[in-house]
């Protein structure tokens, strides 16, 4: 009776809608961060088109030469900046007056892809345009950084579209982007290299990501033959008791 | 042959006496392990006592470790979590411990309540076993909101900053409450500072004691089962409940095999969900706290948004406040309010089996209620979910007097 009452207390409750919000409509990052050439790949664009800005201030650039099985001169000589060690935690080349410059302080980019999520931070690197007030996007409104990656993704530029609300008043709204100026890479291999760089953040977001799931294999598999072990010992010990 | 063995055990038993002579160790052993008798019917729900205590000691012990590398201090308090995750050997294993461990104590917390909400555990001779549960879990809250504010994120901030100032409906002491709380006039250092030493020493101490308390009045009146019925009613000559067996080793080596899923399901959220699509850790938490940005909705974690459903369904705050307050405090009241000639479930009637359904439902429909950003249709769902939690209790003292109920059986059934 109890059982019953329970699991019909338990589906109704779970049947019901769940009332948080909705997140925006974002793109599938599809990017994997055990993908080890793909996150190298990443590092290496985050370093060349990220970190003169924005800084990974809690990680070392040590940590992750090892993480990513880099010699530590591959990454002194190419990863990292100017005078910098290779146990310094990775802060950016940019200046701290840089405030000035975009009306906000470029954010630590260490935690983003455990704040924002990887499907953002793809979704918001392919969604700049250019209009004629300048670098806009679709994910983060009038952000203030310009598309640092146009090169590569080339430009691009709103097609509008107008649309009537119930109350048959007219709205215009971006409809979809097109390519203007075609980039450097093509639109599939700007999303490969996109997919890169979030695989590249999800690791800098937490390293110990490529560490936990494959040792949880092991941990699990200890914990269910403990458990089935516990499980006889128990059955043994109750038969005098369950007759 | 066997000299040198047994003069080493009569040795042994020669040290056990010196001992027992000056320290009750086997008496003790006995009273409550190994001749505590307990029902022999105790099913599923009866894991959850002895898994509630497992978790509160790997809390203590991984906490323990945390602290040992984490900076209670407004400036490096987020930095330092980082460098658990990243630079200390295991950080993030110990971290990711506590930080599940912390609503896995809910869940277990959660289910034991409910287990004697449905077999009468809180009944005569047990009400003062569940009156201290109550301070248990009110403490265990006061505990989980304190160590949620160490992290220092956004979440961390703010939701400290909307729970601290609801002191602030009083009238009359409010404002002087609240800045006495925070220890300055809005959340800061001096508040994460405080708020670090009691996470640490102060209620941890105070559970430990009401976890004692909490046993040494369960022992004094023995254990509730499935039938509600008082095993101790019927011994063999020996004086042993006959529907009862040794605590040791039939329900240790049980208690182990739950340990052993417990300790499954546990490892299977640390090592692949960590966050629990931001139940657990909540997304907004891995930003910094800032006091000059505002996030956009401030949600408290999942084991408080019952009662976040209940203060946000009233338009006044000070009557939210009240009410929230009230749904905690009338869980103290539960043995006074059920007036039933019988203890389980199983043998009330009708009434009360429809009661504590819609309750279990209403329970888990406010937490999910609570999680929401508060919209005005929201907000209408929870005062009707609100007004169900309170009918729960205004309406058992008339429904379980006045309704039928099945006889008990005189001993346990399977």
């Amino acid at each position: 009776m109890i059982r019953i009452a329970f699991s019909i207390a338990f589906l109704a409750a779970s049947s019901l809608a769940w009332p948080a919000g909705g997140g925006e409509d974002l793109e599938q990052a599809g990017s994997n961060v055990h993908n080890l050439a793909s996150v190298q790949r990443g590092a290496a664009m985050f370093m060349n088109y990220c970190h003169s800005c924005h800084s990974a201030q809690y990680m070392r650039y040590q940590r992750l030469a090892r993480d990513l099985e880099l010699t530590d001169e591959q990454v002194s000589e190419n990863l990292v900046f100017g005078n910098r060690e290779m146990t310094d935690y990775m802060l950016a080349a940019m200046p701290d007056d840089s405030e000035r410059w975009f009306g906000k302080k470029p954010p630590d980019l260490t935690l983003t892809s455990r704040s924002r999520g990887e499907d953002w931070i793809y979704s918001f690197l392919k969604g700049f345009y250019l209009t004629e007030e300048g670098w806009n996007n679709t994910v983060l409104a009038n952000a203030s950084m310009p598309n640092v990656l146009w090169e590569l993704q080339g430009i691009q530029r709103p097609v509008m579209e107008t649309w009537t609300d119930e109350s048959g008043e007219e709205h215009t709204r971006i409809a979809e982007l097109e390519i203007d100026q075609p980039g450097l890479l093509t639109p599939a291999e700007y999303d490969q290299s996109l997919r890169d760089l979030v695989a590249f953040m999800t690791y800098l977001g937490e390293p110990a990501v490529l560490k936990r799931e494959s040792m949880g294999v092991w941990v699990l598999l200890f914990l269910v033959v403990f458990t089935f072990l516990a499980w006889l010992l128990y059955k043994e010990y109750w038969r005098d008791i369950k007759k | 042959m066997a000299k040198p063995a047994s003069n080493v055990s009569r040795q042994l038993s020669n040290f056990g006496a010196w001992i027992d002579e000056r320290i009750p160790v086997s008496s003790f052993w006995k009273a409550h392990i190994s001749e505590y008798y307990a029902p022999k019917n105790f099913n599923f729900f009866y894991f959850f006592g002895s898994l509630a205590m497992l978790v509160l000691v790997l809390q203590i012990l991984t906490g323990i470790f945390l602290t040992m590398h984490y900076k209670p201090s407004a400036a490096e308090a987020f930095a330092s979590v980082e460098y658990i995750m990243r630079d200390v050997e295991w950080g993030w294993l110990i971290r990711y411990m506590h930080s599940t461990g912390a609503s896995f104590f809910f869940i277990v917390v959660y289910l034991h309540m409910f287990r004697g909400l449905m077999y009468g555990s809180y009944k005569s001779p047990r009400e003062l076993v569940w009156v201290l549960g109550v301070f248990i879990y009110l403490v265990l809250m006061a505990e989980a909101f304190m160590g949620y504010v160490l992290p220092w994120g956004q979440m961390s901030y703010w939701g400290a900053q909307v729970i601290i100032s609801l002191f602030g409906a009083i009238p009359v002491v409010g404002d002087t409450l609240v800045e006495w709380i925070r220890g300055d006039f809005f959340v800061s250092d001096a508040t994460l500072n405080r708020f670090f030493a009691l996470h640490v020493i102060a209620v941890p101490l105070a559970l430990l004691l009401l976890v004692v308390l909490h046993l040494a009045a369960l022992h004094e009146v023995g254990s509730n089962n499935p039938d509600g019925i008082e095993v101790k009613k019927k011994k063999d000559e020996k004086g042993r409940p006959l529907d009862g067996i040794p605590f040791h080793p039939y329900y240790t080596i049980k208690d182990i095999f739950g340990v052993g899923v417990f300790l499954t399901l546990f490892a299977f959220v640390i090592f692949y969900a960590p966050e629990f699509g931001g139940l657990f850790l909540e997304p907004d938490n891995f930003n910094p706290a800032d006091p000059l940005v505002t996030p956009e909705h401030i949600v408290p974690v999942w084991y408080f948004t019952p009662y976040y459903a209940i203060l946000r369904a009233v338009p006044d705050k000070l009557a939210g406040v009240i009410l929230m307050g009230l749904a905690i405090v009338v869980l103290f009241l539960l043995p006074w309010l059920d007036r039933s000639k019988v203890k389980s479930i199983r043998y009330k009637g009708l009434g009360s089996k429809i009661l504590l359904a819609v309750f279990a439902i209403t329970f888990i429909r406010l937490g999910m209620l609570g999680m929401g950003e508060g919209t005005h249709a929201q907000t209408i769902e929870s005062r009707i979910w609100t007004f169900a939690y309170f009918a729960f209790f205004i309406l058992m003292p008339f429904v379980t007097k006045y309704e039928k109920t099945r006889p008990e059986p005189e001993r346990v059934t399977k």
